[in-house]
């Protein structure tokens, strides 16, 4: 039993190196950042995978057109050193930077992007992020199988430069450009290890990669750790001052907050909300709060009656004490909504208004003709306790204003998207992450039909608005087109905005040079660590 | 003897095609498929998705797939990690899942035969009360509760081990191990000590005693051995139970195990990876009962003499 006992104590307390200090410091010497990351990313191909914790983990290894600004989200110049546009505002012409190239050394070319936009438009990929291109010319036709020759679709290479013809003028493309779904992957690499289409691919094994990023891929071992090391061939090595980067697959907000304070992170990427506070008094240095271009809203199904009655939506949002939700529920320095789209102070800030007025709500109900005895109304969302308590706080103001019966309904996420798409629900919670910084990637998604409206809620003058705004090619009469848009959402009101998100995260203060943005984007060539 | 393993591993063969057909029919009645995303796909690339993962085809076909390419070793491909199969994901977690239980048994073993022991030979003393009071709170203690009080405790309050990963860094196995191992230790104190009060009454034990035999002989050499075998026969089970219970530690610890795919499968409708962590599961735990059973029949001379595993 002693020998028994002793076996027990050794293989427990078998493991790696002789840790003395914080992990952090050590790491920080080494110049190698250490992120939490959430989940497991579901995989590393830029054209299949759709979710954030791919994104930053894409961020390191492969390289757009153009980069990311995060001083002020605009761009910088990425694989293209120098591009024009055309008067019209329709051709852009990238020149490659002849410095760029791919981990294997090869030169990254324009037609590698022009097979990388056929790959992502091709249908058989199943692409979910097709989409994000659909503004260059007939790219969604291409996408639809509508037309299957590829070179229909406005991309082509020429010498060392890239030309895309744009179906409308859009200022934003450059914005697009950012996404990760526009980068580009390596052809010869993709067809050796299965083809264009292929799903199933193994171009992205951690001994197949070939990526053109600013770090390349080192070691994958799944739930347990990502690890890039720098690219020493990236063309913008000489300024880059991060070694490597381990991102931690940590989807436990309370161990990744434990893990933070232990000093085994340079960034936990959420925070627990009950323990905000506490960071606020405390730890204020470490604890980071900023905008983020997200809206969370409650959708409307404007088939159903009485949800179908404008006057009956009008009277369900102005019911809401918003203030209320942001300042005794959230807690986390979250803005109280006025518009669908988050508002920027420096460019697009529609004056619309979205009022606390019980008084006019019941007003409105009498005017609905609502009939008082009618089924209750449900609230659908997927299981959180962030959404129970919004759920429920709207839940007593409906029935106290209103003395509306509204019964809440929790169920997991599949079950609540299923749901949604099938237009199976009444009210749901919702949310949107803008993918790029215009109002446009909010916008679009109420165009009648749209995948992504789910409400059922349609409006000629708001599509023509938008339509209308796509061939604008100033950027103030744009804006001035969506805000006119934005104030038919918001006096029809198929989705009711409660609050803009916030970012609220654990930094070190080991990294340098982290800017605060609203996509929360920081490509890591930019950081440096102390 | 072999030929009784063959027979019960023969009878597997059904038990698995029925645990696959259930698991098959009830996947595909939840609601929500692995499709289904925030950001809604036209249904054109859903139909193009369906065709890829051979989801277009009728269930009857669907099924009759799965089980020809199960039976030649290949799971089929994940939905939720695109290029990489069932197989590969679960090898890659399966060892650590498999250490974590191996280690949570040692433990579970070793404190629960002591405290059995000791309960066993003071009844109804204080050395008796305790330990398997403290057995019973173990049992009702589920490892959901106990993981992160345990976290706070030596974790977060006194610091002296890390609450994250598994073989990184010195002692992070310590926590996962007793929070696994916690309830099985419970269960195993309670039957040994049930198990030796009946050997110590017994015939052979009382002429033991008259021969003169020293008490610490008596209890580990011949009493123990008779003491133990509820243990044992529980030991196939407890591993079955350790293994697949083993996702609540290893999301509490964020530890690579298996487990975690097990339950993230579900919620993601990856239906290939619920199919084959449901199966691996099963299959492990027919396993370790079978094991269980030889092993019992081995140290039981009465189940030994007519065949044991009958």
């Amino acid at each position: 039993m002693r020998i028994l006992f002793i076996a027990l104590i050794f293989l427990l307390s078998c493991s790696g190196e002789d840790d003395t200090g914080s992990k952090v410091d050590i790491f920080s010497q080494q110049g190698i950042l250490l992120l939490g990351n959430g989940t497991e990313p579901s995989g590393i191909d830029p054209h299949i995978v759709t979710g954030v914790p791919e994104h930053k983990i894409l961020l390191a290894l492969l390289e757009g057109l153009v980069v990311f600004n995060p001083k002020n989200n605009g761009v910088l110049p990425g694989v293209a050193s120098d591009w024009s546009i055309s008067k019209d505002g329709l051709i852009y012409t990238f020149t490659f930077n002849p410095e760029a190239k791919w981990t294997n050394g090869e030169i990254v070319k324009p037609e590698h992007f022009v097979y990388s936009w056929e790959r992502i438009l091709s249908p058989e990929l199943g692409a979910q992020y097709a989409d994000m291109l659909y503004v260059i010319k007939n790219a969604e036709s291409f996408h639809k199988g509508q037309i299957k020759d590829f070179n229909k679709v406005g991309v082509s290479a020429l010498e060392n430069k890239l030309i895309v013809t744009l179906e409308n003028p859009t200022p934003y493309f450059l914005n697009i450009l950012t996404h990760y779904s526009t980068w580009p992957v390596h052809p010869e690499t993709v067809e050796k290890y299965g083809g264009m289409t292929n799903r199933t691919n193994q171009w992205t094994r951690v001994n197949n990669f070939i990526g053109n990023g600013p770090f390349k891929l080192a070691s994958w071992e799944i739930n347990k750790s990502l690890k890039v090391s720098r690219n020493e061939l990236y063309w913008g090595n000489a300024f880059n001052k991060i070694n490597g980067i381990e991102f931690l697959p940590i989807d436990n907000e309370l161990t990744q907050d434990r893990l933070f304070r232990s000093g085994g992170l340079h960034l936990a990427n959420t925070v627990p909300t009950e323990k905000i506070k506490r960071y606020r008094e405390e730890r204020s240095k470490e604890l980071v709060e900023h905008n983020y271009f997200g809206t969370y809203y409650y959708r409307i199904n404007t088939r159903k009656y009485p949800l179908n009655n404008v006057k009956f939506r009008k009277a369900l949002s102005l019911s809401i004490d918003r203030d209320l939700i942001v300042k005794s529920i959230l807690k986390g320095n979250q803005k109280v909504s006025y518009s669908f789209t988050p508002p920027d102070e420096k460019s697009y800030n529609p004056r619309t208004e979205l009022e606390f007025n019980p008084s006019r709500a019941k007003l409105l109900l009498k005017e609905s003709g609502y009939e008082s005895n009618s089924p209750p109304l449900e609230v659908l969302y997927n299981t959180s306790e962030g959404h129970q308590k919004i759920a429920q706080a709207i839940q007593e103001m409906w029935k106290k204003h209103l003395g509306l019966n509204v019964v809440l309904t929790n169920v997991d996420w599949k079950v609540y998207l299923s749901r949604e798409t099938q237009g199976d629900f009444d009210i749901s919670r919702a949310g949107w992450i803008g993918d790029y910084p215009d109002p446009f990637t909010f916008l679009d998604m109420m165009v009648t039909e749209r995948g992504n409206n789910k409400t059922g809620w349609s409006n000629t003058a708001f599509d023509e608005l938008l339509k209308k705004a796509a061939s604008k090619i100033s950027t103030e009469q744009r804006y001035e087109l969506y805000e006119e848009a934005e104030k038919i959402l918001i006096d029809e009101l198929p989705v009711i905005p409660l609050y803009t998100y916030t970012r609220t995260y654990l930094l070190s203060e080991r990294v340098k040079n982290w800017q605060k943005n609203i996509l929360d984007t920081n490509p890591y060539q930019f950081l440096s660590l102390e | 003897m072999i030929q009784l393993i063959l027979k019960r591993l023969l009878t597997y063969i059904p038990v698995l095609l029925v645990v696959i057909v259930i698991t098959f029919l009830m996947i595909h009645s939840a609601p929500g498929g692995p499709f289904d995303a925030e950001r809604v796909a036209s249904p054109e690339i859903i139909e193009k998705l369906n065709e890829a993962y051979n989801l277009d085809k009728p269930l009857y076909t669907q099924i009759y797939n799965y089980l020809s390419n199960a039976i030649q070793g290949d799971f089929g491909p994940s939905f939720k990690y695109p290029g990489r199969s069932v197989s590969e994901l679960i090898m890659s977690g399966l060892p650590t899942t498999i250490e974590l239980a191996i280690y949570s048994i040692l433990f579970a073993i070793f404190l629960g035969i002591i405290s059995g022991l000791v309960a066993s030979l003071n009844p109804g003393k204080l050395l008796d009360i305790i330990p398997m009071s403290i057995s019973l709170l173990g049992i009702c203690i589920p490892s959901i509760i106990l993981g992160p009080i345990l976290v706070l405790i030596f974790g977060i309050w006194y610091e002296v081990l890390p609450v994250y990963g598994w073989g990184d860094n010195p002692g992070d196995k310590i926590l996962p191990t007793i929070t696994l191992g916690t309830a099985y230790a419970a269960i195993f104190a309670r039957l040994t000590r049930g198990g030796m009060l009946e050997i110590l009454g017994q015939d052979f034990i009382r002429t033991a005693r008259a021969k003169g035999i020293s008490e610490m002989r008596i209890v580990l050499v011949h009493a123990l051995r008779g003491g133990i075998l509820p243990v044992i026969s529980f030991l196939g089970p407890a591993i079955a139970g350790l293994l697949a219970g083993s996702f609540v530690v290893e999301t509490i610890f964020q530890i690579n195990g298996v487990g975690r795919f097990y339950v993230q499968a579900a919620f993601n409708r990856d239906y290939t990876m619920i199919l084959g962590t449901s199966i691996l599961f099963t299959f492990m735990t027919l396993s370790f009962v079978l094991i269980s059973d030889i092993l019992a029949t081995f140290l039981n001379p009465t189940l030994r003499d007519s065949g044991g595993l009958e």
